[in-house]
C-alpha cells in the first residue's frame, strides 16, 4: 500500500488527513513542518507527499525544492494546500517542484479522489 | 479467613430454582450476629495497626493504607456502644463499598468485627421492620431483621452508618 | 466516505486558542516596535492555520472573519502596509471577538453578531472599500453545466521535464477519460534513438477527441497542475458527432460538494466535551520519549531482578544489592519524569499581562512598560491554573494602586513611564513570583491608621512592617480614596491570599515610600508532591512540610516561659515563639516528651510569624505523595492530608497554618 507524508504545523488539519488516508487504507507519516518532513523523507520513500504551505522552521516552498532536489524524490508527486488567497503560491510551489494543489478548505471526500488521481 | 458459601440447606428451601434472596455476609459482634449485603462487601482482612486520627470519636480507629487508598476503620463495637474487647485472632475488618448519597460518590471504609460466621440468603419476605427499640439503641443502621438459621440476623444499613459516622 | 469531522474539533480548538494567544503577544510586539518580519510571519501563520482549519472543519463564519484579517496581515507581511497603533488596536479587539466565536463554536454559546460585526466592519475600513466582496466564497470547483452534449478536441505536449515535477501523463490522460468518451493519437516523434533516449525526460504528445458533455471548465481543470509544463489546447470539435457515449460522472462534482455542516449535536453535549478538554494536559513529545526511556530500563533492572530471585543464593547477594540501588535510581527517575509531565511553563500566565497592562494604562493615562523574566520557568499544571487570578488581582492593583499618573512621577522626579516587573524564578524547592513596581509605594502609616480604624489593630499596638502589609490582605481593607472599576475598593487582596494560601505559597511585601513595592509570591512546585519531615508524636508519625520550617531547637528551660493567658512561649534569641503542643491539639495521650525540655520544637513560619510546634522527636526527611484524607474519611482540622510511608504505613500531613488556627 502507498506510503504517503503529510506535513502540516495545524495538528487538526494533519489529524484529518491523517485519518482520512489511513480509512482509505492507506500508511501515512505525519511530519509538523518542512525540516521534520524532511528529515522524515530521508528515512522512509514515500509514494506521496502532501504539504501545508505556511510552516514555521521551514515552510512548505522550501521543503518541496529540498525535496524536489532528492534524487529519489524527483518523480515523487507533491501535493500542497493552499488557500486561493495565496493563488500565486501555487505558481511559487509550482516552479519549487510541486506536482498539484489541494484548496483548503477541503473535505475528506475531496482529499480521496485528488490522492486517488495522483496515486491511483 | 473463611468465607464459607455453603447454605444450611435443612433451613431453607431445598428447591434450587427457589429465589434464595440476596446474599448476606453474617458476623459477630459481642454474641450478636448481623448480616451486610455482600455486594457491599470489597474484602475482607485481618486486624492489623492504623494510624490515629487526632481528634476523632473513638470508634474511628484510624486509617490504613488499602493499595494505596487512605481508608477509615471503624470499630464496630464501639460505634454501636457495645462492651470493648481486645482484638484477638478472629478479629476481622470487613472492607466495605458505601454511598454516601449525595453525589454518588462511593467511598471504602473498614469495620472491625469480631468475627465472621457465614453466608446466608435472606429472601425480602424474612426481613421484618425492624422494631423500635427503646430510644438507647439506635436502629437506623440497621435495615430490618431476618432469621437465619434460628438465629436472629440484623441487617446492616452500610450506607446510613456512614452519615452517622460523621463522614457523609 | 463518512467521516466524522467533530473527532478533529477538539484538537482545532485547542490549537485555534494558542493560536489566538500567538498573534495577540505578536501584536502587542509590534505596537511596541519589537517585532521583526519572523514575528509578522508567525501573526500572519496563525491567521492563516486559523483560517484554514476553520473552513475545513465547518465554521465557515470563522473563516470569513480570519480571511480578512489574514488578507490584512498578508500585506503587511508583503510590506505593502504598515500597521499603525490604531489598527493594531483593531487587530487585538479582532482577535478578541475571534476568541468569542471560537469559545461558541466550542461549547455552544451564544455568538455577539453585533460584536462581529463591528469589528468586521473595523478591518474592512482599514483594508479599503475595494475589498469588500464577500470574503472566501469557498472555490468550491463547481462543474457549470455547459449545456449541450458537445466533443472536444484536445491538444497535449507535455514538455521535456514534464515528469519531473511528479506529474505522470497517463495520471491526466485517465483523468480526461472519466469525462466521456475518449479517443486519440500519440505522436512519437519525437523519441529520439535509443540511445540518446533519457529516459527521465518526456517526448510523446497527444491529441485526443473527448466525446461527451464535459464542461470547458472540468477540461480545464484537468490540466491545472500540468498547465506550465506542457502545450495544450483545448477547442470544440464542430463535427459533432454528439452521440452520447456514456458520459462519467467526473469526480470533480462529487468533490463540489459542500462541506457538510455537522451541527447536530446538542449544545450539552458540546458542553460536555468542553469540560473534558479543561483537564487533558499537552505534553511534549521529549517528555514522552523520556519516560519510555525510563519504564525500558525499569523493565531490564525488574527482569535482572527476577532472574535474580529465581536462583538466590547468598553468594549473589551484592549483585542484589546493586539491582536495588538500580530499581532505586530508576523509580525516582520515573517518578520525577512524570512529575515533569505537569510542569508547564509559567508563560501560560504571564502571556496575558501585555495585554492587559495595555489596556489599563491606556485607560488610566498611566505609561507603563512591563518587563517579564523567567517565563519558562515551569510550574505544576493545577497550580498555574489557579495562580493566574491572584497574579491578576496584583498586577491590576500595582497599575492601579502603585504606578502614579505620569505629571506625579514627574514631579516626584521620576522617569514618566512607568515599570511594572514580574518575575518568575526558583529558590530552594519552590517557585517565586515578584510583582515589582516603582510606584508610590505603601504608605505605612495610612495602612496602620486604617487598620486601627477597621478594629483590626489596637491603637498604639506595636507591629512590624511585614504585619502592617499582611493588613492589605484582610477582607474589606483597602486604601483607594476613589473607588476604581480596575482594583475595586480592597476586594480581592483576601482572596489572593486566601488562594495563594491554598495552593501551600505564602505571600510576603515589601516596599519603600516613594520607591515602589514589591509582591513576593512562593509557591510550591508541586501539589502532589511535597519534602517533609518526619516526626514522631507518641506512637504516631506526622509529616510537617520542609517548606514551612525555619529550624528545629533542643529547648532549654531558661528559654522557656509562661505568658498569663497567652500559653508557652519560647524566646529564640531576640523573639517570643508561640508553642504548639501537638500532643495537646491532637489529644495523644501517650507522647513520650511531657516536659518541653525533654522534647524537640521544630520552628515554623506561618503568615509572616514565628511559631515552636512540640513533638516527641525528628526522624528523617523524604519527598512524599500527597493523598487525600476526604476521598474515603473527612477533612480534618490541623492535617492537610495523608502520606504512605515505604513500609506502608500511612502517616498524617501536619497543617501548619490550621494548627495555628487551633491553638487560638
Amino acid at each position: 500500500m502507498a506510503l504517503i507524508l503529510t506535513v502540516d504545523d495545524s495538528a487538526s488539519m494533519r489529524q484529518m488527513v491523517a485519518f482520512t488516508l489511513k480509512g482509505a487504507g492507506y500508511d501515512v507519516v505525519e511530519a509538523e513542518d518542512g525540516q521534520k518532513a524532511l528529515d522524515a523523507s530521508k528515512t522512509k520513500q514515500f509514494d506521496l507527499v502532501i504539504t501545508d504551505v505556511n510552516m514555521p522552521v521551514m515552510d512548505g516552498i522550501t521543503f518541496i525544492k529540498h525535496l524536489r532536489a532528492e534524487a529519489k524524490y524527483k518523480f515523487t508527486p507533491i501535493l500542497m494546500l493552499t488557500t486561493e488567497s495565496s493563488a500565486d503560491k501555487k505558481a511559487e510551489g509550482k516552479t519549487a517542484g510541486a506536482t498539484g494543489w489541494i484548496v483548503k478548505p477541503f473535505n475528506p471526500d475531496q482529499l480521496l479522489a485528488v490522492v486517488k488521481k495522483v496515486i491511483g | 479467613m473463611s468465607t464459607d458459601v455453603e447454605l444450611k440447606n435443612d433451613e431453607l428451601p431445598l428447591d434450587s430454582d427457589a429465589d434464595l434472596g440476596d446474599e448476606y455476609l453474617t458476623f459477630s459482634l459481642a454474641d450478636e450476629e448481623y448480616g451486610v449485603d455482600i455486594l457491599r462487601v470489597q474484602e475482607l482482612r485481618g486486624w492489623e495497626a492504623v494510624t490515629r486520627i487526632p481528634n476523632s470519636p473513638a470508634f474511628v480507629k484510624g486509617v490504613l493504607n488499602l493499595r494505596g487508598a487512605i481508608v477509615p476503620i471503624i470499630d464496630l463495637r464501639e460505634r454501636f456502644n457495645l462492651t470493648v474487647s481486645d482484638y484477638t485472632e478472629t478479629t476481622v475488618v470487613i472492607v466495605l463499598s458505601v454511598n454516601d448519597g449525595r453525589d454518588g460518590n462511593e467511598r471504602t471504609m473498614g469495620v472491625v468485627v469480631d468475627s465472621i460466621s457465614d453466608v446466608v440468603h435472606a429472601k425480602l419476605s424474612d426481613i421484618q421492620a425492624t422494631p423500635q427499640f427503646g430510644s438507647a439503641l439506635d436502629t437506623e443502621y440497621i435495615s430490618g431483621l431476618a432469621d437465619a438459621n434460628g438465629v436472629m440476623l440484623m441487617l446492616l444499613n452500610v450506607d446510613a452508618m456512614l452519615s452517622m459516622n460523621g463522614m457523609g | 466516505m463518512a467521516i466524522d469531522m467533530e473527532q478533529f474539533h477538539q484538537v482545532f480548538f485547542e490549537e485555534s486558542f494558542e493560536g489566538l494567544d500567538v498573534m495577540e503577544t505578536g501584536l502587542l510586539n509590534l505596537d511596541n516596535g519589537e517585532a521583526d518580519d519572523e514575528e509578522i510571519n508567525t501573526i500572519f501563520r496563525a491567521a492563516h492555520s486559523i483560517k484554514g482549519g476553520s473552513g475545513t472543519f465547518g465554521f465557515q463564519a470563522i473563516a470569513d472573519f480570519t480571511h480578512i484579517m489574514e488578507t490584512l496581515l498578508d500585506e503587511v507581511r508583503d510590506g505593502i502596509r504598515e500597521l499603525n497603533h490604531s489598527a493594531i488596536n483593531v487587530l487585538l479587539k479582532s482577535v478578541d471577538c475571534l476568541r468569542m466565536m471560537m469559545t461558541a463554536a466550542s461549547d455552544g454559546s451564544d455568538v455577539n453578531d453585533d460584536e462581529v460585526k463591528i469589528n468586521f466592519d473595523a478591518l474592512q475600513t482599514i483594508l479599503g472599500a475595494e475589498n469588500t466582496s464577500a470574503p472566501v466564497a469557498a472555490k468550491t470547483v463547481a462543474v457549470a453545466a455547459d449545456n449541450a452534449a458537445k466533443a472536444w478536441k484536445i491538444s497535449f505536449s507535455p514538455h521535456k521535464n514534464f515528469m519531473q515535477f511528479g506529474n505522470d501523463p497517463i495520471r491526466v490522460i485517465r483523468e480526461l477519460s472519466t469525462l466521456g468518451s475518449l479517443s486519440g493519437q500519440v505522436d512519437t516523434s519525437k523519441v529520439p534513438d535509443f540511445s540518446d533516449l533519457n529516459p527521465e525526460d518526456m517526448f510523446l504528445s497527444w491529441d485526443l477527441q473527448l466525446k461527451g458533455d464535459a464542461s470547458k471548465a472540468a477540461i480545464d481543470d484537468v490540466f491545472a497542475w500540468v498547465e506550465d509544463e506542457s502545450d495544450i489546447s483545448v477547442s470544440e470539435l464542430k463535427s459533432a458527432e454528439a452521440s452520447v457515449s456514456q458520459p462519467v460522472a467526473a469526480p470533480v462534482t462529487q468533490a463540489a460538494q459542500p462541506i457538510e455542516k455537522k451541527t447536530t449535536t446538542t449544545a450539552a453535549a458540546e458542553k460536555k466535551e468542553k469540560a473534558a478538554v479543561s483537564s487533558s494536559i499537552r505534553v511534549g513529545i521529549d517528555k514522552i520519549d523520556d519516560l519510555i526511556n525510563m519504564v525500558g530500563e525499569l523493565v531490564i533492572t525488574q527482569s535482572m531482578l527476577s532472574m535474580l530471585g529465581e536462583d538466590f543464593n547468598m553468594s549473589r547477594l551484592e549483585k542484589l544489592q546493586e539491582g536495588l540501588i538500580q530499581l532505586d535510581r530508576h523509580t525516582r527517575e520515573l517518578q520525577e519524569s512524570v512529575m515533569q509531565i505537569r510542569m508547564v511553563p509559567i508563560s501560560f500566565t504571564f502571556s496575558r499581562f501585555p495585554r492587559m497592562v495595555r489596556d489599563l494604562s491606556e485607560k488610566l493615562g498611566k505609561n507603563i512598560e512591563l518587563v517579564m523574566h523567567g517565563e519558562n520557568t515551569e510550574l505544576d499544571k493545577t497550580v498555574i491554573e489557579k495562580i493566574g487570578d491572584p497574579l491578576v488581582h496584583l498586577v491590576r492593583n500595582s497599575i492601579d494602586h502603585g504606578i502614579e499618573m505620569p505629571e506625579a512621577r514627574i514631579a516626584a522626579g521620576k522617569p514618566k513611564v512607568g515599570t511594572i516587573q514580574l518575575n518568575a524564578f526558583h529558590r530552594g524547592g519552590n517557585i517565586v513570583i515578584e510583582i515589582t513596581d516603582d510606584g508610590k509605594g505603601i504608605d505605612k502609616e495610612v495602612i496602620y491608621n486604617k487598620g486601627v480604624e477597621k478594629g483590626l489593630v489596637e491603637a498604639g499596638a506595636k507591629l512590624a512592617d511585614q504585619q502592617i502589609y499582611d493588613l492589605l490582605f484582610n477582607p474589606g481593607f483597602s486604601t483607594a480614596t476613589e473607588i476604581t472599576d480596575v482594583s475595586g475598593r480592597g476586594v480581592g487582596m483576601d482572596v489572593v491570599k486566601k488562594n495563594i494560601m491554598s495552593l501551600g505559597g505564602a505571600i510576603e511585601t515589601h516596599s519603600v515610600k516613594g520607591q515602589g513595592s514589591i509582591f513576593s509570591i512562593r509557591l510550591p512546585l508541586t501539589l502532589a508532591i511535597l519534602d517533609g519531615q518526619s516526626v514522631a508524636v507518641g506512637g504516631d508519625n506526622y509529616i510537617i512540610p520542609l517548606v514551612s520550617i525555619v529550624e528545629s531547637v533542643q529547648p532549654k528551660k531558661e528559654q522557656l516561659n509562661m505568658v498569663a493567658g497567652k500559653g508557652e512561649t519560647y524566646k529564640l534569641r531576640d523573639e517570643y515563639l508561640p508553642i504548639l503542643r501537638v500532643c495537646d491539639l491532637f489529644n495523644i495521650p501517650d507522647a513520650k516528651a511531657k516536659k518541653l525540655e525533654d522534647g524537640l520544637l521544630v520552628v515554623v513560619e506561618a503568615d509572616g510569624k514565628h511559631f515552636g510546634v512540640f513533638v516527641d522527636d525528628l526522624l528523617g526527611q523524604q519527598q512524599v505523595v500527597i493523598k487525600s484524607l476526604e476521598s474515603n474519611y473527612k477533612r480534618i482540622e490541623g492535617i492537610s492530608g495523608a502520606t504512605i510511608l515505604g513500609d506502608g504505613s500511612v502517616a498524617l500531613i501536619l497543617d501548619i497554618p490550621g494548627l495555628i488556627r487551633m491553638s487560638d
